[in-house]
């Protein structure tokens, strides 16, 4: 119940008393909500649009937005520090093996590369190949899906086969052939990208799939047939919105485990090469001197967390908030 | 249901081998896993040609896979690019990832419905806080940050401080193991605690996460308000009317995610320098063997097709509604 915003007293009883009851579980914010306060009427909440509701959920929801913010600025920062620090991620220094000080803030390495710089690096290059494995994964995974779903057919049944495939390999093990491969071609990241995004989309495509099946059955969707709309029409303009919820939401944890993945590769030595660096392998070659220089472990491992979970609670929130069931305007 | 469990077991075998001509190629046409031989100018070029035909290396690649499929298909996987027979090596390195998966599975079965089911019971406390926080914390962690970290901060000062070794940080076993099976358990325990609850620790959370979900939805559902308004003992609604509705996705999920088990189990064996399948495998696809391989898809991909031939049975107790027929 905390979810809903803008609820007057009666309302929140009324809906209690009949669509959600039973929810003694969950703590009822009482009528003195806070947060209910600036618009408490009923109306400003069914006026407002659904994209508006979204956003108003996803923003009052601590976790999400803690979220959010952290990650804009790993991103931001990142970007920043790339431009402007007086260290390259490449540089080498005088100083080696030291630990954290105003000039080195990371500490340097045993050649005497600037931790920071790196670290700060290794963030950009990790969210950059997260978005890539995430718009490839995801425009893959929805192109299927969505034409498995519509047509069902042969594409469906090829479709539900690669997912067999993917259910009885694991996905790590099928990356580290692909891995090997690409990185005896090219040490550009991008193809690193593709590859882990070639894995990444069958679970979009399996929600899409299932989505548009029952989709394809709706009224509206027979509606707009009658009508003369094309099926290319059908799928853009009517169906895709309604599945767009969960499409985002996958997108975002996308992101958060091809970081996992690309970090788990670079680890096994098979990901990002050096000179260039990323997170998971600062981490390998920080691992044999964690406990003496603790500083080539420990930063590049809370970054790496802290970017992984920032973006995990905000696919949370996200699914929170784009949840139709948790919506009182009836989607 | 025999007649569905032998349709989903033929459809996962046709796949597989499919699987494997991919993959075939993929790591054959990834180089010549001879090149290090040629490189080296004592090696008598014979020698070396020799080895290729013996490898078949310049055959074309279809009858190369052949060759492979047609001994496969009759349980002989071949010889190594050294020349050493797979089989054996399969069957050690199986034997100690079978060790550490599971166990860590079973365990995470049983720590995921259990944090799953409190934290969901006690929704909106700081019990389920907590839990909910440590959960994603798992949940972002990579398998070798958690590994690393277990190795480095806990096992390694623990051991300094207690002055012996509690926690093997290396290897599946003491080189220099002898004596009974009994005699033998402290010391695999002692090696196997760490990989365990570092392969525990990635996969529990998920499932954590997702019970706790699903136990909200059926505490909501009409037959739970029904059971309770019966007056019912609280304990018998958990047990019978919302544990056992609320386990079936969750049954779902922890079948799916068996493969990634095992995908984990590649990165924890190579952190705690196991000799295990994964690890095996890790150094099959580098020095493009094919045959290794092949080996670790198969092996692997049966316990995952038997793993869910399990759950899909545990599935048909826990929803009598499901037929699979």
């Amino acid at each position: 119940m905390t979810e809903i915003p803008g609820l007057s007293p009666g309302e929140e009883r009324l809906r209690i008393g009949t669509t959600e009851a039973g929810m003694h579980t969950i703590p009822s914010v009482g009528p003195a909500d806070p947060r209910s306060a600036p618009d408490s009427s009923g109306l400003a909440e069914e006026s407002r649009g659904q994209l508006a509701t979204v956003v108003w959920r996803f923003i009052h929801s601590p976790m999400a937005i803690t979220g959010l913010a952290i990650f804009a600025f790993l991103a931001i920062s990142s970007l920043l520090v790339g431009a402007f620090w007086h260290y390259s991620y490449t540089a080498i220094t005088n100083t080696l093996n030291a630990p954290p000080s105003w000039s080195h803030p990371m500490g340097t390495n045993a050649i005497g590369g600037d931790l920071f710089a790196q670290v700060m690096h290794g963030t950009l290059q990790d969210i950059e190949i997260a978005l890539t494995v995430a718009v490839v994964a995801t425009s893959l995974g929805t192109l299927i899906g969505a034409t498995a779903g519509f047509y069902r057919g042969k594409t469906d049944t090829l479709l539900m086969r690669f997912v067999d495939l993917i259910l009885v390999i694991p996905v790590l093990a099928i990356l580290i052939v692909l891995a090997n491969k690409v990185s005896k071609e090219s040490s550009d990241w991008f193809y690193l990208a593709l590859i882990i995004g070639l894995v990444s989309w069958t679970y979009v495509a399996r929600l899409v799939r299932a989505d548009f099946l029952s989709l394809r059955e709706r009224d509206f969707v027979e509606a707009s047939r009658a009508l003369g709309a094309t099926n290319r029409r059908i799928i853009v303009r009517h169906m895709l919105p309604n599945a767009f919820g969960p499409i985002i939401v996958n997108a975002t944890i996308t992101v958060a485990l091809s970081i996992v993945l690309e970090s788990t590769l670079s680890f096994l030595g098979l990901g990002i090469q050096p000179p260039n660096v990323s997170l998971g392998l600062l981490v390998d070659q920080g691992q044999d001197s964690a406990t003496t220089e603790w500083w080539l472990f420990v930063f590049p491992v809370i970054f790496l967390v802290i970017l992984i979970l920032s973006i995990f609670f905000i696919g949370d929130g996200l699914r929170e908030a784009l949840d139709p069931r948790k919506s009182r305007v009836r989607a | 249901m025999l007649g569905y469990i032998m349709r989903r077991i033929a459809v996962s075998i046709v796949v597989l081998f499919l699987a494997t001509i991919l993959v075939f190629i993929l790591v054959a046409e990834s180089g010549n896993p001879l090149a290090i031989l040629r490189a080296n100018p004592h090696i008598p070029r014979a020698t070396i040609l020799a080895r290729e035909k013996l490898l078949h290396l310049n055959d074309p690649l279809w009858q190369r896979y052949w060759i492979w499929f047609s001994h496969a298909i009759r349980g002989d996987f071949g010889t190594t690019i050294a020349g050493l027979p797979v089989e054996p090596q399969l069957i050690s390195h199986l034997l100690v990832t079978l060790r550490m998966v599971i166990l860590a599975t079973l365990i995470s079965i049983v720590l995921a419905i259990a944090v799953g089911v409190y934290a969901a019971l006690r929704q909106g406390h700081l019990a389920d806080h907590t839990a909910t926080v440590t959960n994603f914390l798992f949940l972002a962690a990579p398998t070798f940050v958690i590994g690393l970290l277990l190795k480095e901060f806990v096992a390694i000062p623990l051991d300094e401080h207690a002055n012996t070794t509690i926690f093997y940080t290396s290897g599946d076993q003491s080189p220099t193991l002898t004596g009974s099976f009994i005699q033998r358990v402290p010391d695999y325990a002692a090696h196997t605690a760490l990989p365990v609850i570092t392969l525990i620790l990635v996969t529990y959370s998920s499932w954590a996460i997702y019970q706790r979900a699903s136990i909200l939805e059926t505490l909501n559902s009409d037959h739970v308000r029904l059971a309770r308004s019966k007056g019912l003992a609280p304990r018998r609604v958990l047990l019978r009317h919302i544990l056992r509705n609320a386990l079936i996705p969750v049954t779902t999920v922890i079948a799916l995610d068996f493969a990634a088990i095992l995908g984990g189990a590649i990165v924890t064996e190579i952190v705690f320098g196991w000799q295990g399948l994964g690890q095996w495998y890790l150094q099959g696809v580098t020095t493009l063997d094919t045959n290794i391989t092949l080996a670790y898809l198969l092996v692997t991909a049966t316990f995952v097709i038997l793993f869910n031939l399990l759950a899909d049975i545990i599935y048909a107790y826990l929803d009598p509604r499901i037929r699979y027929d």
